[in-house]
């Protein structure tokens, strides 16, 4: 009741302002609510004095209308303060201390011990005599077999044969309900290289599981976001059938190392640059999305691109050494959310 | 001075590129030992023991079929051995009374003379335990006891001294509600203390008991933990329960008085390759495929003591008994520390002079190694994580 009298009831709003006002400081002293405490003096007093804050007011209407007042001052205040800070930068000219760059989660990373240090010789020797050993030391050229789960919708079909023509020397076969444990060591008798299966879920691919063959890891993605050809807008041409080359970007840590060369181990080792074709596996905070582009030089320095191909991102699930066992196969990476997933700044790829 | 370090390392984990690593938990570093200079993917560490006197030499069991003689006083390999006979790698490594027991995949398990570096081709005494070995275990109490087993290959105890007969051989659990048989698959062994019991887990994830002095060959206690298989498996100081770890890199504490889960462990991302706790004090070391060793605290509270990133696929550890792992690396550490210091800055320190005083003559000689030591100093101020 108390309050009620601080605004009588209708009025203008400026004069509900002034007699607030003046009415304020009488009745935070007279009003014991226990949420305003007298002795405590808030440090943001501005018009209004000890202890009251705008969310106390039981008036939804009244409420709203201070708090766009506020609102309002607070915007007024910020621009002050930054013109106030530009003028200070302009008559400082060369003298003013560099901008401070905003923080972005990508600038606050966790640094992450198992970064590889392109100095160490321990993990290039590692690298040098892994699985991938016989691709990089060109003994081996990449021959992939691209297959679904069973039964296929036909948005998996369609991506399958689009994944083929942006993967060279790769082939599409119908899962007839075959179990990929006696697919491999047929795969592996016809010189296969990597087996890529796309899971399907409710008519859409969401998994993809990548099989380094000889006894390479298996890793296990999450797919999302998948647009076809027909999906993409402003999309070049169809792709030719010249070898891409390829990016693979921001791949920092020992267990992003190996994903990345997964990926390299897919492609043929000499890009046909004629082509003029790229394919570009881009690691952003652990998400890992796929573009096949085609570029063209304008001129020295500018660039123009077309989106071909499909396009989709992927998130690793797992990476298992051997090849594909889920179950008694031995994991070297296994994504758990509840132990890895607590703070936003850390990554793992 | 890495090298003259070696015995105060904490463990001692072998890897898939042949590098035996040291690793001093309190200055969280890791030194590397190989005995070629180089890493080498085909001498790759598939099993570790303690060697004969205490915990001064290790015995590394390689892929390529040699077991390597390791000093941890000089920081050194000193000799190595050729143990042929069989396929596969090593599936365990014993010693007893300057002999040494292998045994690999294939199933052939062989005592070798050790004396020094003459190594006699021939093994003492050879035994065919069974094809798929996966483990084999020497008795703690009972050096002359070993047990093997594996997939499809029963528990199996032989005694070296006895007959050529395994003086116990379990017996597979009764077909299961489907009356089809329950394969068989030890992937580790150990001897419980003070009895006869035996434990193993399988990469069935179960957990079985055997005694070997009850007339029931078979499992006298089953508990299952998990949907993977178990890899490796440790006993806990008391004695009463086990920690397991699976292909998921979960670790989990069982009771075996019960055959109940007490709690489990958080951290690893990858396959567990070995387990090890120590004998009094409540830790536990694991080492898997994601490359980490970590040192956790098994109770009161149940948390990660230390993590320590060694760029290797880790395969097997072995964790040092001794009890004081504290003071003894910084024993000889601070009376080296403040007289380098001294030629640096020697107002800082002057205070401290009268007090270094005392020890400077014994140490002027090794002032120069120190001047690395003294940055290594710091670390264990802060807190590790």
């Amino acid at each position: 009741m108390v309050k009620a009298g601080e605004k009588n009831g209708g009025g203008g709003k400026k004069g509900l302002k002034r007699k607030a006002g003046t009415l304020e400081p009488q009745e935070a002293a007279v009003s014991e609510d226990g949420t305003t405490e007298s002795g405590v003096q808030p440090p943001t007093a501005a018009a209004f004095p000890p202890g009251f804050s705008i969310s106390e007011i039981k008036n939804k209407q009244r409420r709203h209308l201070m708090f766009t007042r506020w609102k309002r001052q607070q915007r007024k205040e910020k621009l002050a303060a930054k013109k106030k800070l530009k003028k200070e930068r302009e008559a400082l000219g060369d003298k003013a201390p560099p901008k401070p760059i905003p923080k972005t989660i990508d600038n606050q990373r966790v640094y992450d011990e198992t970064t590889v240090d392109p100095n160490d010789e321990e993990v290039a020797y590692d690298e040098a005599t892994d699985e991938f050993a016989s691709y990089f030391n060109r003994q081996t050229c990449p021959k992939i077999l691209i297959t679904t789960s069973d039964r296929p919708h036909g948005r998996t079909v369609r991506l399958c044969e689009q994944l083929s023509t942006v993967i060279p020397n790769s082939h599409v076969y119908y899962r007839r309900g075959l179990a990929l444990k006696k697919i491999i060591p047929q795969c592996i008798s016809r010189d296969f290289t990597d087996l890529i299966v796309i899971n399907e879920d409710r008519k859409i691919p969401n998994g993809l599981i990548l099989s380094h063959l000889p006894n390479g890891p298996t890793a296990h993605f999450k797919m999302s976001s998948v647009r076809l050809r027909k999906e993409i807008k402003r999309r070049g041409k169809d792709p030719t059938e010249h070898t891409p080359e390829i990016i693979l970007n921001n791949f920092t840590t020992r267990l992003g190392h190996s994903i990345g060369r997964m990926f390299a181990s897919l492609f043929p080792h000499n890009p046909q640059f004629i082509g003029r074709q790229v394919a570009t596996f881009h690691n952003q905070r652990d998400y890992i999305f796929f573009r096949f582009h085609r570029y063209i030089f304008k001129s020295e320095k500018k660039v123009g691109i077309q989106e071909l191909g499909p396009r989709f991102t992927l998130k690793l699930r797992s990476l298992q050494k051997g090849t594909f066992d889920s179950k008694y196969g031995e994991y070297e990476w296994v994504h758990k959310p509840r132990e890895m997933d607590t703070s936003r700044r850390k990554f793992h790829l | 001075m890495a090298a003259a370090e070696a015995r105060w390392n904490h463990v001692w984990v072998g890897t898939d590129t042949g590098i035996l690593k040291g690793v001093n938990l309190q200055r969280k570093q890791a030194v590397n030992f190989t005995a070629a200079g180089q890493p080498q993917r085909e001498e790759a560490v598939s099993a570790l023991c303690w060697g004969a006197g205490g915990e001064t030499q290790i015995l590394v069991g390689c892929a390529d079929r040699t077991v390597k003689h390791f000093s941890t006083e000089e920081g050194r390999f000193q000799g190595q051995r050729h143990c042929p006979g069989g396929e596969g790698t090593f599936r365990g490594l014993a010693q007893v009374d300057g002999t040494l027991i292998t045994c690999v995949e294939s199933g052939i398990l062989r005592v070798w003379h050790d004396n020094g570096k003459e190594a006699s081709s021939d093994p003492l005494l050879e035994l065919r335990v069974g094809p798929g070995v996966c483990r084999m275990r020497q008795d703690p109490s009972r050096p002359h006891v070993v047990a093997t087993g594996g997939k499809e290959n029963a528990l199996k105890v032989w005694d070296l001294q006895g007959s050529e007969e395994p003086v116990f051989k379990a017996k597979n659990v009764r077909n299961d509600w489907l009356d089809l048989r329950v394969p068989i698959w030890d992937q580790d062994i150990q001897f419980l203390p003070e009895s006869q019991k035996l434990v193993t887990c399988t990469g069935y994830h179960q957990v079985r008991v055997y005694d070997p002095a009850s007339p029931q060959r078979r499992p006298v206690l089953e508990a299952t933990y998990g949907e993977y298989p178990l890899t490796a498996m440790t006993l806990t100081p008391e004695g009463n329960s086990v920690i397991v770890g699976n292909t998921h890199g979960q670790l989990a504490e069982i009771d075996l008085r019960q055959g109940r889960l007490l709690g489990c462990l958080k951290g690893l991302a990858g396959s567990v390759r070995g387990l090890q706790c120590h004998p009094s004090k409540p830790l536990l070391a694991s080492c898997g495929l994601d490359r980490v060793l970590r040192v956790h605290r098994i109770r009161n509270p149940r948390g990660l003591e230390h993590k320590v990133y060694l760029k290797s696929q880790l395969n097997c550890l072995l964790l040092s008994g001794r009890d004081n792992w504290e003071d003894e690396p910084q024993e000889p550490q601070q009376p080296n520390e403040v007289p380098s210091e001294d030629t640096e800055t020697d107002e800082l320190w002057a205070s401290l002079e009268a007090a270094a005083k005392r020890k400077l003559p014994d140490l002027e000689q090794t002032q120069g190694a120190l001047q690395t030591r003294r940055r290594k100093k710091k670390r264990p101020a802060s807190t590790n994580s």
